[in-house]
């Protein structure tokens, strides 16, 4: 996380540095603060435009889209755009694919971390540290490199096409993460506190459901909002997987707003807007979780 | 893959006394896990090795197996010219991005210590925002915006006087299509390079940042000298990262190209998904994937080496 008390240390004792030496370099001190200040925003303003460009196309009547000289905000303003996207052939099935696809990826996906995470984090054995050197490097096997024995198994399995099998890939692309992430969660919780309640009466598995298991709680979802994520963004495998109009997730469903006269730039805004929304929205509760446990312990004081 | 974080922190378990130390129970606890890798990703990898040594086409594919052919798939790769201009091509590709990225968000990080609360506030939410987005959306909104008739791009370099940009279609000349995906591919690995980078930069303690200030360092022998040694590890892995992503990049060049790149724009994900699906040649196709695989592998076990290294130290 964010802890401004490291920054601002920084701050203040320039800040005193820069009292002593004289009102002169303070103005300097401004100045340079102020060029900062305006190339942080110049930053974000950057970083930002596409996004805002996407929203504001998806706005806009497509005559305002079509135009040689862009307007910067959608004047007449419209959802056109947006009910052309929603009434699509196909807009209802391919969403409903796609939160089957990672409502039963999670379930599968936290059991599975979950219970990795607590073998790995609270027992030590043989072959632990083996295991754990696969979790980190089976993350770095390139998808796009396995797309072609996946889909000769699952033509094999008679399931190209079919929703089961994308499952059980984002499954195993999503699973090393959960687990290492999982086990920090678990790691944290001391040994303590579930041996403390064991003494005072609680059963192993007691102590388990009732200490351990609700501390692990913000982890958990932290966790199942990284898998969503990941899941719901996926383009490659359903790409190549699912071909029939009815069987695909949203990610391909965007590609239908792409005819023969090239994008309908319109409706294809208003349908990427559509698509991006909800990993926004989880993302945003996500990335608290994140920053934290992303560098803690990396560098040494 | 999105983003594949991970914490070096392999510190040692907890040893727990007694009748717990020789049970089964952590070896069915990690099961189903070791299952599902074992027979999605290892066991596909296997067979990945495998067929790049068959001649697998679409008899093939009915029947159900291959002709064995040894090594004469990588044997074609290696004389096939188009082959290695995409190597050539994917390296160079890489090298930029990873290079503009680390810089980019080394810079950007350096001044979000710099910047007051709000505009920090401000950065942050819009480097989330670029993250949060799927990678299929913002190719879609690039797309839009290197329009070559109405995009936004060409009006604003017109404009701006940068030259004429009216109806400027830039994926006739490859290095400009090239350029392009530069930009959008550093673009979208900003924002994770670029928080991991500054959430790194708030753990460096400020006494030996203030301690090197009185002795008269320059700001920027503070970073050379103080800051990027001791951010080091953080360094290894985002490059490592961007290195593996950004050599097996897909989705951005196919989906903006209208899933019709020309071979000038072939990556090697795109050149082994062409010989795969689309010429059916999937023996030919898995080799060249082997290759990527096994420029990768050199990364993986660079990034593993280095985590488990910090590990043990700290």
């Amino acid at each position: 996380m964010i802890a401004p008390g490291t920054a601002q240390g920084v701050l203040t004792g320039r800040e005193r540095a820069a009292t002593q030496v004289g009102l002169r370099l303070n103005l300097g001190q401004r100045a340079k603060q102020l060029l900062y200040d305006a190339t942080g925003v110049a930053v974000a303003v950057v970083m930002l435009f596409p996004i805002y460009w996407m929203v504001v196309t998806a706005f806009k009547p497509g005559r305002d889209i079509l135009s040689l000289t862009p307007k910067w905000i959608p004047a007449p303003f419209t959802l056109e755009n947006f009910h052309d996207a929603i009434t699509r052939p196909y807009f209802l099935d391919d969403v409903k694919n796609s939160l089957i696809v990672v409502g039963v990826m999670l379930v599968l996906g936290l059991t599975t971390a979950f219970l990795a995470a607590v073998g790995t984090a609270r027992f030590g054995f043989k072959g632990r540290t083996a295991f754990l050197v696969m979790i980190i490097g089976v993350q770095m096997v390139p998808l796009n490199a396995l797309i072609i024995p996946l889909y000769l198994m699952l033509d094999r399995a008679g399931q190209v096409d079919a929703l089961p099998g994308v499952i059980a890939i984002y499954l195993a692309v999503v699973l090393p993460f959960m687990i290492w992430t999982l086990r920090g969660f678990v790691a944290n919780i001391p040994v303590e506190l579930e041996e403390s309640a064991m003494i005072d009466g609680c059963s192993r598995v007691g102590s388990f459901f009732r200490i351990t298991f609700p501390l692990v709680g913000p982890g958990l979802v932290a966790t199942a909002i990284f898998g969503f994520i990941q899941a719901w963004n996926e383009y490659i495998v359903a790409y190549v997987l699912l071909s029939s109009p009815n069987n695909q997730t949203l990610t391909i469903w965007l590609a239908s707003f792409t005819t023969n006269h090239g994008p309908q730039w319109g409706p294809l805004m208003a349908g990427a807007t559509l698509t991006g929304v909800p990993v926004v929205a989880f993302f945003l509760v996500l990335q608290r979780y994140l920053a934290g446990g992303l560098t803690a312990g990396a560098v040494k004081g | 893959m999105g983003l594949a974080i991970t914490a070096p922190d392999l510190e040692s378990a907890p040893r727990r006394p007694g009748r717990f130390r020789t049970n089964l129970l952590p070896y069915a606890l990690i099961s189903p896990a070791v299952a599902v890798i074992a027979g999605i990703l290892a066991f596909p990898l296997g067979m990945l090795v495998w067929l790049s040594l068959q001649h697998y086409g679409l008899r093939e594919l009915i029947a159900h197996a291959g002709d064995w052919v040894g090594a004469g798939n990588y044997l074609a790769i290696l004389a096939d010219p188009v082959f290695h201009q995409v190597i050539v091509r994917s390296l160079l590709f890489t090298l930029a991005c990873v290079a503009l990225t680390v810089i980019l968000s080394t810079l950007i990080a350096l001044l979000l210590l710099k910047v007051r609360q709000a505009v920090r506030i401000i950065v942050m939410s819009a480097l989330v925002f670029v993250w949060a987005t799927p990678v299929i959306v913002t190719v879609d909104i690039w797309q839009w915006m290197f329009d070559y008739e109405f995009g936004v791009i060409n009006y604003l370099l017109t404009s701006l006087r940068v030259g004429n940009f009216i109806h400027h279609n830039w994926f006739d000349n490859p290095i400009q299509g090239w350029s392009v995906f530069v930009v959008i591919v550093v673009w979208g690995a900003i924002p994770f390079v670029t928080i991991t980078l500054f959430a790194g930069l708030l753990q460096v303690p400020s006494d030996v940042i203030d301690a090197a200030h009185v002795d008269g360092a320059g700001a920027w022998q503070r970073f050379w000298f103080v800051t990027a040694p001791m951010l080091k590890p953080i360094f290894l892995i985002v490059t490592c990262l961007s290195t593996i992503w950004d050599f097996g990049v897909f989705t951005q060049i196919y989906v903006m190209l209208n899933a019709r790149p020309s071979a000038d724009y072939y990556t090697i994900a795109i050149y082994a998904y062409r010989e795969s699906f689309g010429v059916t040649q999937y023996g030919l196709g898995a080799a060249i994937a082997v290759v990527l695989v096994l420029v990768l592998v050199l990364v993986t076990f660079f990034y593993v080496r280095e985590t488990v290294k910090v590990a043990e130290i700290a």
